[in-house]
C-alpha cells in the first residue's frame, strides 16, 4: 500500500515518471509492442539496404551483364552469374515438375476423398516431413539418393539419349539429383497449402454437386477445383520461392561445377550454393561484392514469387469466406 | 447405356481415389524411410562419446560433437532472445492495437521476411555483424537465426491471441481493467498453450539451419569460449563431415544427423500434442 501512495505522489516527468507510466502499463505496453512493430520494418529495410550497398562495386563494374554473361573466374575478377542462375532456374523447375502434380494429387485426396481420421493422421505425417532439416536431405542425398540413381534411374533414362536432356556421362552429382531432392522437400508445402485453400471451398458447393448425382471425384475435379485453383497455383509459387532458395540440400548433390548443359546428367551449380561454397573464403573487394549481388538477384527473385503467391492464396481465401 | 456411363463414372471415381492415395502414401513413405535410414545408420554410430568428446582429427577414430552440440544451444539460445521477444510484442500489436491497414502491411512484410531465402539472411547478418567487429562468432550467428524467427513468431503470435473469445476480454475490461493488463493478464495467459507451442516450432524449424551459419558463427573444432568466437553447430557439422572424404567422418556425420533430426521431430511433436490438446486454440 505504501508504494502505491508513493507512486501516486510521483513526479510525472524524468526518470521516475517514465517508471510511474511503466507501472501504470497502459502507453508503456502500446510503445514497447508498437516499437518491436517498427523494428521488424527497420530489419527488413536494413536487409535491403545491406544487399544493395555492398553489392553496389559489382553492379558498378559489370551492370545487367552480370546476370547475361557465363564468365566466374575469381582470380581475374571476372564474374558472370548466368550458369548459376541457369543451374538454379533448371532445378527448380524440374522439382516443380514432380511435385507439382504429386503434391497437388495428395492434397486433394487429403481434403476430398480421404476419411478425416486417416486424412488427419497423414497431414501430421506429412506436416513432420515438411520439419525435416535440408542438410539431413542433403546428407541422404549424397550417400543414398545419388547411388540409386546411378545405379537404377540412370540406366533407365540412358534409353531415352535421343534426348538433348539425358545425354553426356552421369557421375552422379547433377541437375537431375539435385532436382529430385529438391522436388521431396517443396513437396509437403504445396500439399499443406493446397490443403487448406481446397478446405476453405465452401462445403454447400460439395454437397450441391453430391446432391446432384456427382461422383465424389467429379464433384473434386469439377467444381473444387476451380474455386481453388488460384489458391493452388499460389502454393506451387511459394514451392518455387522455397526450392529457388534452398541452399544446403542442392549445394550437396549439384557437383558445384559452374556449367550451361543442357543435359540432366550433367554437373550444375546453383545462386545459393555459390554463394554457400564461396562467400566465407572471398576476398573483401569484387568477388565478395558479387557474391552478395547475387544474394541480392536471388532475393529479388524469391521476393517476387512470393508476393505473387501471397495475393493468389489471399484471393482465393476471399473467395472462399 | 445410361449404366455403361455410370459404370465409367464409377471406375474413374475409384481409379482417381487409388491414384491419389497412392501418391500421399509415396509421400509419406519418405518421412519413414528417413526415420528408418537415420535409425539404422546414424544410431548405430552414436556413442556416449559423442556427447562428451571433441572432435578428433582425422584418422584418430573416435571423438564427438559436444562443442556442436553446446554451440547450436548458445546461437538457438541467442536467436530466440532476439526472435521472440520481437515477435511477440509485434504480435501483441497487431493483435490487440493496430489498425486494419497497418496491420496488413505488416502482415505482408512479415511474410515476405520468411520467404526471404536462409542464405541472404546469413549474408546480412555478415554484413552486420561480422564484418564490423572483423571476426566470425556465435553471437553473429544467433542474430540470422534470431532474424529467421521473427515472421513466425509474429504471425503465432497474432492468431492464438486473436483466437480468445471476445468475451474473456470484456469481462476482465468490465471489471475495471485496464486494456493492457486485460492483454497480460487474461489475453496472453489464456492463449499461452498455442504460444508456447508455436515458439517450439519456430525454434525446431530454425534448429536444422545450416545455411545462416556458414559464414556467421562459421564452425569450430575446439570448444567456442564466450558469444564473440566462431563456433560450430550441429548442422555445420553434419554438412563439414559429409563432404568430407573420410569414412569415419561420415559415420560422425550419420550420427549427428540422427541426433539433430530426433530432436527437431520431438520438439515438433510434443508441440503438435499441446496444440492438439487445446483445440480451441488451434487455428493454423
Amino acid at each position: 500500500m505504501a508504494s502505491s501512495t508513493f507512486i501516486h505522489s510521483a513526479p510525472q516527468t524524468g526518470v521516475r515518471g517514465f517508471l510511474r507510466r511503466i507501472k501504470l502499463g497502459e502507453h508503456f505496453s502500446l510503445l514497447i509492442t508498437f516499437a518491436a512493430t517498427v523494428t521488424i520494418l527497420i530489419i527488413v529495410g536494413l536487409l535491403i539496404y545491406e544487399l544493395a550497398s555492398n553489392s553496389g562495386e559489382a553492379f558498378h563494374k559489370f551492370g545487367w551483364k552480370f546476370i547475361t554473361t557465363s564468365d566466374w573466374d575469381p582470380n581475374n575478377d571476372v564474374f558472370g552469374a548466368l550458369p548459376f542462375i541457369y543451374g538454379t532456374c533448371v532445378t527448380s523447375f524440374l522439382a516443380l515438375l514432380i511435385a507439382v502434380p504429386t503434391g497437388v494429387g495428395a492434397a486433394l485426396f487429403l481434403s476430398e476423398l480421404a476419411p478425416p481420421v486417416i486424412s488427419n493422421a497423414l497431414t501430421f505425417l506429412i506436416e513432420l516431413l515438411a520439419a525435416v532439416p535440408s542438410v539431413i536431405y542433403g546428407l541422404l542425398g549424397i550417400f543414398v539418393l545419388v547411388p540409386f540413381i546411378q545405379d537404377h534411374l540412370y540406366p533407365v533414362l540412358k534409353q531415352f539419349s535421343f534426348l538433348p536432356l539425358f545425354q553426356g556421362q552421369f557421375y552422379g552429382v547433377s541437375f537431375l539429383s539435385a532436382g529430385i531432392v529438391l522436388s521431396v522437400m517443396v513437396v509437403p508445402f504445396i500439399i499443406s497449402v493446397s490443403r487448406e485453400v481446397l478446405l476453405a471451398v465452401s462445403t454447400d458447393q460439395r454437397e450441391a454437386a453430391l446432391a446432384l448425382g456427382a461422383t465424389k471425384w467429379e464433384t473434386t475435379i469439377q467444381i473444387v477445383m476451380p474455386n481453388a485453383s488460384t489458391g493452388i497455383l499460389g502454393s506451387i509459387f511459394l514451392g518455387l520461392a522455397r526450392a529457388l532458395g534452398e541452399t544446403m540440400a542442392v549445394t550437396m548433390v549439384i557437383g558445384n561445377t559452374p556449367k550451361i548443359s543442357a543435359s540432366l546428367f550433367s554437373p550444375g551449380y546453383s545462386i545459393a550454393s555459390v554463394i554457400a561454397n564461396e562467400f566465407g573464403e572471398a576476398s573483401p573487394g569484387l568477388h565478395l561484392s558479387s557474391l552478395i549481388l547475387l544474394g541480392l538477384v536471388l532475393f529479388g527473385l524469391t521476393i517476387v514469387i512470393n508476393a505473387i503467391a501471397r495475393v493468389f492464396i489471399m484471393a482465393t481465401a476471399q473467395k472462399g469466406a | 447405356m445410361v449404366q455403361t456411363i455410370s459404370i465409367t463414372r464409377k471406375i474413374t471415381n475409384v481409379v482417381m481415389l487409388t491414384v491419389t492415395g497412392l501418391l500421399t502414401l509415396i509421400v509419406v513413405s519418405v518421412l519413414f524411410f528417413i526415420l528408418g535410414y537415420l535409425l539404422w545408420h546414424g544410431g548405430s554410430s552414436l556413442s556416449l562419446q559423442f556427447f562428451t568428446q571433441l572432435p578428433k582429427p582425422t584418422g584418430e577414430t573416435g571423438g564427438g560433437m559436444a562443442n556442436a552440440i553446446v554451440g547450436s544451444g548458445k546461437i538457438l539460445l541467442l536467436a530466440s532472445l532476439i526472435g521472440v521477444p520481437i515477435g511477440f510484442l509485434a504480435g501483441v500489436y497487431l493483435a490487440e492495437y493496430s489498425g486494419k491497414s497497418f496491420a496488413f502491411l505488416i502482415r505482408y512484410v512479415t511474410d515476405l521476411l520468411n520467404g526471404v531465402p536462409s542464405i541472404v539472411i546469413g549474408i546480412v547478418a555478415y554484413a552486420l555483424v561480422v564484418r564490423p567487429m572483423k571476426h566470425f562468432s556465435t553471437l553473429a550467428g544467433g542474430l540470422a537465426l534470431g532474424i529467421m524467427m521473427i515472421p513466425i513468431a509474429v504471425r503465432t503470435t497474432e492468431e492464438f491471441l486473436l483466437s480468445v473469445p471476445k468475451s474473456l476480454r470484456e469481462g476482465s475490461l468490465a471489471l475495471g481493467a485496464t486494456k493492457s493488463r486485460t492483454i497480460f493478464t487474461v489475453v496472453v495467459p489464456a492463449a499461452m498453450a498455442g504460444l508456447t507451442s508455436g515458439m517450439m516450432l519456430n525454434l525446431a524449424r530454425v534448429a536444422g539451419e545450416t545455411a545462416p551459419l556458414l559464414f556467421t558463427a562459421l564452425g569450430n573444432m575446439f570448444w567456442s569460449q564466450g558469444w564473440l568466437q566462431p563456433s560450430a553447430a550441429l548442422p555445420v557439422m553434419i554438412y563439414q563431415y559429409a563432404i568430407s572424404p573420410y569414412d569415419d567422418w561420415h559415420q560422425q556425420a550419420w550420427a549427428a544427423g540422427f541426433v539433430l533430426l530426433a530432436l527437431v521431430l520431438t520438439i515438433n511433436i510434443t508441440a503438435r500434442l499441446i496444440i492438439g490438446r487445446n483445440p480451441g486454440s488451434s487455428r493454423r
